[in-house]
């Protein structure tokens, strides 16, 4: 049974790269090449599903590719953190096809076939880094995402696509390799090993001066996580099509980010050591500021993708802080928030998107009373700005109610703060704009509204992501539990 | 027949360059040129295997034994230049028989093909022998046929950058000429095996101290060590396609072969950083050579002289692994020597194929090829990708033991300016891939075609190899870290 669900694991990443020789090769067909995409995505997302189904029966699943450098290895293991985000990559992916198909032959796209492609390469390398065994691994498909990503950021080929694709890939690619890079070598060369523990690479003699230089190159490093000041790629990434902003730069990008941020401080660094290090309290505060800053922009974005972005930059502060604040219900917290936030955050784009092909606005300012034209889109839009703000019915309550947990078990009363206020600053950018939209428009009250929705294909996607927001407030264990193992002893975790 | 093996890979190109010109049909001379790199880089295989196998094979050239004779002198070091020379040479002879249709005159390819096996026979004579004063000589070979090889450009100002080569090469291989005579006048003894035995005794002599400085000199001239680079550019840029990326991919790496070589086999590693502070000057020009010239290439228009510049960048990286003076430093440059000439091999190639089509490689005619030209684009942009490091190429490979090296001394600022090089390849090379995929093409330039396929197989040959040895290590790891270690007289 075990050495399938290995072969399964492995497929997860080699299947998605297979899929972009059938797409470019079904490229004339679009029905086929699309149904290239839905296949893969269907079966990528069931060999997740049976992975959850065997690390829950305690199955340890674990495989080793070549080394790439001696003692450096490809490999790839199942781990409760890797699981979550691999369940959210892969069904998202899934519904972000669907919509895609309704969002692209809506909006006359060009190009779609490298369109399709590149999205498959970059789930390809998201599955990978989910699954990545060490650092070293996924340092690596951290990179292809990028390069993936970055054909898909300037899809458009004008020249602000041109402009938007060179800050993307200049700040993640620097990132990673000054910082980043500079601090994997460093790990390697202290602590000798790449690998993921539970307590912690590092010996407990540690020089916390270096070590702690080495976090703050880590957490500058992973410029994905968006950690002002390096968080100008993300608005950046908005001149992309919008399915690529809904699923890679709310779910699969910045997740991988702070993913990786999750991963680093927990299972490198371990959060015992985390809390002695001099510079872990700084970053906490820099963490802070990007939450609340980041906030304070997105207020004055009148695009709506804009305000997005900075939404998204502003909540991957959220999980950076669940990481830095050293305690279990922090991590707990941060990773549950790589799931709700991936929901909401996904479905707001879904709704921006649907607004522009369906009413061809962008812009704030316009969309007053566009909910008699749009309803379920506007409904759907309001759910999820509930769960991005943590009030029922939207699951993210649950994520910030562990992050504030977090915050009190480790006394940080100024960090508890700002998630208090950060989410009332959510309230005041997000909340106006369904509200708004259900207004009545006074100046012309005999004009009549049809409802014109987006492509069904886009409609049915949305509604899934929103169900969803609050199917992940009902019933939130499975998840709890996953980001309650993250913690664990491998040894417990595989004992039963 | 094995056992001659050291002595036919330098005297079949040299005896075949002058063949060439009997067969006179350049079709055939190209076939015939093509066979002699061909069998020149299985000797190298075979030379590397029995290097690998049963350690440094000696060979007396006439039966006279050395320190009287001259010997040919085969370790592990010699046998991976060796290898990627005749590797390179004999990839870039498969596209030559294209490219230089565009690029040279008709009845120069036969003098063309002289020339280039001529200049391969100097390399692979400087890389074999154990001799200080055959060193010389093959490094004259190589140099004037290179000299006249870069002349034979369609551009004029071909005429000119050849002529400001032979200058300061000249120059170079006098300083090295000097600094033999005068290892000779204190030894007496041309043999480098000979040479490191007996310098030791007059070590603290001014003479010594002396032939050492021109030697040094003289090899940095050749190696266009940054700020000793001048030739270089306009060299590469002005020469046609084929020559300048035979001459990139494999000249600088011969001349840092003979630094090497000197430094660390004939005066010895203790001698030369040590008693001299060649490793604060060495590190110091190498990573202001690579932030330098990195610069300049951000602002080149003519994309040969771009790549140019970044070579001049490639070669401080290599120099900063040498000046490390560890086994990890010199594994690291070693390591990068290969690399690097699949790197600007894929590059170069690939921009021959443009030249080819477009007739000129200014950025400007880039416009639009990743429509027009998108396997050659598709080359340049992989070839970029390993210029940068990032994962799953060679050049990240180079980079994380150059990284890894310097840390392991110590050297946290310099392993942060290594990185930051890196930085200013994404902006040099990412100008080019803009140009070619977000813009339209120039006017005339709306009828470029793809590469023939029998040029492009070549280039993606190289590219392929790129991404092979990114991912598959094992080869290129374990030679340079034997030979790294002989170097250091540890392991075998």
């Amino acid at each position: 049974m075990s050495t399938s669900l290995e072969s399964m694991l492995q497929l997860c990443i080699i299947l998605p790269l297979l899929a972009t020789v059938g797409i470019v090769v079904t490229g004339r067909n679009p029905n086929l090449r699309e149904a290239v995409t839905i296949v893969t995505g269907l079966v990528v997302f069931y060999f997740v599903i049976q992975l959850y189904y065997g690390l829950d029966r305690g199955e340890s699943i674990n495989v080793q590719w070549w080394q790439l450098l001696p003692g450096l290895q490809l490999s790839f293991t199942i781990e409760p953190l890797g699981m979550i985000f691999a369940l959210i990559a892969s069904f998202l992916w899934l519904t972000t096809t669907v919509y895609a198909i309704g969002y692209m032959r809506g909006h006359n796209e060009k190009n779609q076939t490298r369109f399709y492609a590149f999205f498959a390469i970059a789930i390809g390398s998201v599955m990978a880094i989910a699954f990545a065994g060490n650092l070293f691994t996924l340092f690596i498909f951290y990179e292809v995402l990028t390069l993936s990503t970055y054909p898909l950021v300037t899809h458009t080929g004008t020249e602000a696509a041109k402009k938007g694709g060179r800050i993307y890939l200049s700040i993640l690619l620097s990132t990673s390799i000054v910082f980043f890079l500079l601090a994997i070598v460093g790990t390697w060369f202290i602590a000798g090993t790449l690998e993921f523990r539970a307590n912690g690479v590092f010996e407990p003699n540690a020089n916390t001066a270096v070590v702690g230089a080495i976090l703050v190159l880590f957490i500058f490093g992973i410029g994905k996580a968006a950690i002002m000041p390096f968080h100008r790629w993300l608005p950046a990434a908005m001149v992309a099509p919008t399915p690529v902003s809904a699923l890679l730069h709310a779910v699969a990008v910045v997740k991988a980010g702070v993913f990786t941020v999750l991963k680093v401080t927990a299972l490198i660094f371990g959060i015992d050591l985390l809390r002695e290090l001099p510079t872990t309290q700084a970053l906490l505060y820099l963490a802070a500021a990007t939450v609340l800053l980041a906030s304070m922009v997105a207020m004055r974005q009148d695009n709506l993708k804009a305000r997005l972005a900075y939404s998204t930059v502003s909540q991957l502060g959220y999980v950076t802080i669940g990481a830095l604040l050293a305690s279990s219900s922090g991590v707990i917290g941060g990773s549950m928030h790589i799931a709700m936030h991936a929901f909401g955050k996904i479905t707001l784009f879904f709704c921006a998107g649907a607004i522009l092909v369906a009413a061809n606005k962008t812009q704030i300012s316009q969309m007053r009373g566009l909910g008699y034209q749009m309803p379920i889109t506007m409904a759907a839009f309001f759910v999820a700005s509930l769960s991005i703000i943590g009030v029922p019915p939207g699951g993210g309550t649950w994520s910030k109610w562990y992050l504030l947990v977090g915050s009190m078990e480790a006394q940080q009363w100024t960090i508890m703060a700002v998630l208090l206020v950060s989410s009332l600053l959510n309230i005041a950018y997000l909340l106006p704009i369904p509200i708004r939209a259900f207004l009545p428009v006074r100046q012309n009250p005999s004009a009549r509204f049809t409802i014109k929705e987006a492509p069904l294909a886009s409609l049915i996607a949305l509604c899934i992501t929103t169900a969803g927001c609050v199917v992940l407030f009902v019933y939130p264990q499975p998840l709890y539990e996953l980001a309650s193992a993250i913690l664990a002893k491998p040894e417990i975790i595989h004992a039963q | 027949m094995l056992a001659h093996l050291p002595v036919l890979q330098v005297i079949v190109p040299l005896l075949a360059a002058p063949s060439c010109i009997i067969l006179r049909r350049p079709g055939w001379v190209w076939l015939f040129a093509l066979l002699v790199s061909g069998s020149a880089f299985l000797i190298s295989i075979a030379l590397l295997q029995q290097v690998a196998d049963a350690g440094v094979v000696v060979y007396e050239l006439g039966g006279w034994e050395a320190p009287w004779g001259i010997e040919y002198r085969i370790d592990i070091l010699n046998a991976f230049l060796a290898l990627i020379i005749t590797g390179i040479s004999t990839i870039v002879l498969l596209a030559a028989h294209t490219s230089i249709q565009e690029e040279i005159p008709e009845d120069r390819h036969t003098l063309f093909y002289v020339l280039y096996l001529l200049s391969l026979a100097g390399m692979l004579g400087i890389v074999t022998t154990g001799d200080a004063f055959n060193v010389f000589v093959f490094l004259e070979i190589s140099s004037l046929s290179a000299y006249s090889l870069i002349a034979l450009g369609r551009d004029r100002r071909a005429l000119w950058a050849s002529y400001q080569y032979l200058i300061m090469g000249s120059i170079g291989a006098t300083f090295i000429l000097i600094g033999i005579g005068l290892m000779y006048q204190m030894t007496g003894t041309l043999n480098m095996e000979d040479l490191s035995r007996r310098l030791p005794e007059v070590a603290q002599t001014r003479t010594v101290f002396t032939a050492f400085a021109f030697l040094i000199v003289g090899i940095c001239l050749k190696l266009a060590l940054f700020p000793l680079h001048l030739w270089l550019p306009n060299a590469y840029a002005y020469a046609p396609s084929i020559v300048t990326t035979f001459l990139a991919a494999t000249a600088t790496k011969v001349a840092l072969y003979m630094l090497i070589r000197f430094t660390y086999s004939v005066f010895g590693g203790s001698f030369s950083f040590t008693t001299l502070p060649l490793q604060t000057l060495f590190v110091v020009l190498g990573l202001l050579g690579v932030l330098i010239a990195s610069i300049t290439a951000i602002y080149q228009k003519n994309i040969k002289h771009l790549f140019a510049y970044s070579s001049v960048a490639q070669i401080g990286y290599m120099i900063v692994g040498y000046s490390i003076s560890t086994t990890a430093g010199l594994m690291a440059t070693l390591l990068h020597m290969f690399n690097h000439a699949l790197m600007k091999g894929a590059l170069f190639l690939a921009l021959g194929a443009v030249m080819y089509r477009v007739g000129s490689v200014q950025l400007r005619d880039f416009h639009g090829l990743g429509r027009q030209m998108p396997f050659t684009m598709a080359a340049i942009v992989a070839g970029s990708l390993s210029l940068i490091g990032v994962p799953l190429t060679v050049g990240f490979v180079s980079k994380w033991y150059l990284v890894l090296a310097a840390i392991e001394n110590g050297w946290w600022p310099v392993a942060v300016l290594i990185l930051l090089g890196s930085l200013l390849a994404i902006v040099y090379t990412w100008r080019i891939v803009e140009a070619a995929y977000f813009k339209v093409p120039q006017a005339g330039n709306e009828q470029v075609r793809e590469a023939p396929l029998a040029y492009l197989i070549p280039v993606w040959m190289l590219v392929s190899a790129n991404i092979y040895f990114g991912i598959d290590t094992r080869l290129s790891l374990q030679v340079a870290t034997s030979a790294a270690q002989s170097l250091f007289g540890v392991g075998p």
